[in-house]
């Protein structure tokens, strides 16, 4: 066992893990977010994705003691200083972005990663950059909208198609 | 997954001492390897991260005017620093999606020679150096079949250095469930000649097409293909293409990156 400190939406955390606990296990089981999802076996879903050091990291896919000193940022990091929903979490709602919620935690952290990379990206730039958050329930349009409405952009403008 | 430790080395001297130990296995950015370790397809002793090793790590120009990308670079890096080789970065930027391109190294795609995979291409279609702690391996060298190759055991890829050609492209038609190459032909073009590496489409993984090397060193045109077609013994025939369509598909690609690159 080897001890690993991060940190963890601003927090401190310590904890105690094996070679093989992954970065998502570290935060569900010893930090207690449980926000960040795991839905698959084989690095495709993304309903685990995190910030490590700023940058979107599938946590399903990367060691706990790799992310030893490193800044995390998960889903519950996401809300303003207040508790209230971020733009980018309020689109979701307002434009019905996610129906059970389960790919949700990883497509908001997708997106906000893209929209750091590319303030006002095109719905072509948003789907080509959630090529790895899968959703079995919204068909993908209603995200799409979220994340044009978040970044300011007219989100009607996208028809169905 | 099986139990293991991991180790961190920060140099290349310990990582190779790290790696002549009972079972022990490179770990690059883990995005092949984490999922076979968890379907228990493998079973290391002791994993060692090559993350924390500076020196194999960064994309710079030689004085011959080669790339020289560090074995632990990620695809993100190689996209975002490659800009002077176009169709390289832009390869990278094509690979999986982008959390996949933050922890995923050249040098882990390299050493693993998945028969889909988008880097072997460009290896060997640039006749890239493969640069280990030990030796230097040209890709015609390098790459030995479906997930085999010249490494030897504990073996580190510090550097990849690829020639820039005159033009390049890289056309990959993604297989639609795992976004691999269901076929991908990477054709540079420089002044000793054309060079044509297809991925995904043998059952020995990436190879050159020799018959459209000649055609396009020739006259480096989409015409010079014509009445040139690709034989469907050896492809990869699977639920998501015969051996038939990946042959034909290895021509539609290698016109199709012809055009691209002018
Ligand atoms: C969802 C998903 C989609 C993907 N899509 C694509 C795609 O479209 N195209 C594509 O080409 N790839 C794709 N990949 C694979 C990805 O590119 C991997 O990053 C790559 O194959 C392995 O690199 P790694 O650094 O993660 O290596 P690891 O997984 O850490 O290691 C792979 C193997 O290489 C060895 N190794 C690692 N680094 C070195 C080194 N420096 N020297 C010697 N041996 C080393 C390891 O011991 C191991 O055997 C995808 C992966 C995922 C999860
Ligand atoms: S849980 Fe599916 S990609 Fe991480
Ligand atoms: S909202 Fe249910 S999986 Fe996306």
């Amino acid at each position: 066992m080897t001890d690993v400190t991060l940190t963890v939406n601003g927090t401190q955390v310590t904890a105690q893990v094996e070679g093989r606990t992954l970065l998502v296990d570290l935060l569900r089981e010893d930090a207690r977010l449980t926000g960040t999802h795991v839905g698959c076996d084989t690095s495709q879903c993304g309903a685990c994705v995190v910030h490590v050091n700023g940058e979107a990291v599938k946590s399903c896919t990367m060691f706990a003691v790799e992310a030893d000193g490193a800044e995390v940022t998960t889903i519950e990091g996401m809300a303003n200083a207040d508790g209230s929903l971020s733009t980018l979490q309020q689109a979701f709602q307002d434009h019905h972005g996610l129906q059970c919620g389960f790919c949700t935690p990883g497509m908001v952290m997708s997106a906000a990663a893209l929209l750091k990379e590319n303030p006002k990206p095109s719905a072509q730039e948003i789907r080509d950059y959630l090529e790895g958050n899968i959703c079995r329930c919204t068909g993908y349009h209603n995200i799409v909208k979220s994340i044009l409405a978040a970044s300011g952009q007219d989100a009607g403008a996208i028809a169905a198609e | 997954m099986y139990s293991f430790e991991i180790e961190r080395p920060a140099t290349i001297a310990e990582a190779v001492a790290a790696l002549k130990g009972e079972d022990a296995q490179a770990l690059g950015g883990g995005q092949t390897l984490i999922p076979t370790l968890k379907q228990r397809l493998a079973m290391p002793g002791v994993l060692v991260s090559l993350a924390g090793i500076d020196a194999i790590n960064g994309i710079s120009r030689n004085g011959a005017g080669e790339f020289c990308i560090g074995g632990g670079s990620t695809h993100a890096a190689v996209a975002g620093g490659a800009g002077a080789y176009p169709a390289l970065a832009a390869l990278a930027g094509g690979i999986g999606d982008p959390a996949v391109r933050n922890r995923g190294t050249i040098g882990g795609s390299l050493a693993n020679n998945d028969p889909s995979a988008c880097y072997p291409a460009a290896a060997l279609g640039s006749g890239a150096t493969i640069v280990t702690n030990a030796r230097e391996i040209a890709a015609d060298d390098f790459f030995q079949g479906m997930f085999t190759t010249a490494l030897d055991e504990g073996e580190i890829i510090t550097e990849v250095r690829f020639a820039v050609p005159e033009v390049a492209n890289y056309q990959k038609f993604e297989q639609p469930a795992s976004r691999f190459a269901l076929v991908g032909v990477f054709v540079a073009k420089y002044a000793s000649g054309v060079r044509v590496a297809v991925t995904g489409a043998s059952e020995e993984g990436v190879f050159r097409w020799a018959e459209a090397e000649a055609a396009l060193s020739a006259d480096f045109s989409a015409a010079a293909l014509d009445g040139l077609t690709m034989s469907a013994a050896g492809m990869i025939g699977d639920l998501h293409g015969t051996a038939e369509y990946r042959a034909h598909l290895v021509a539609v690609m290698t016109r199709r990156a012809v055009q691209a690159a002018g």
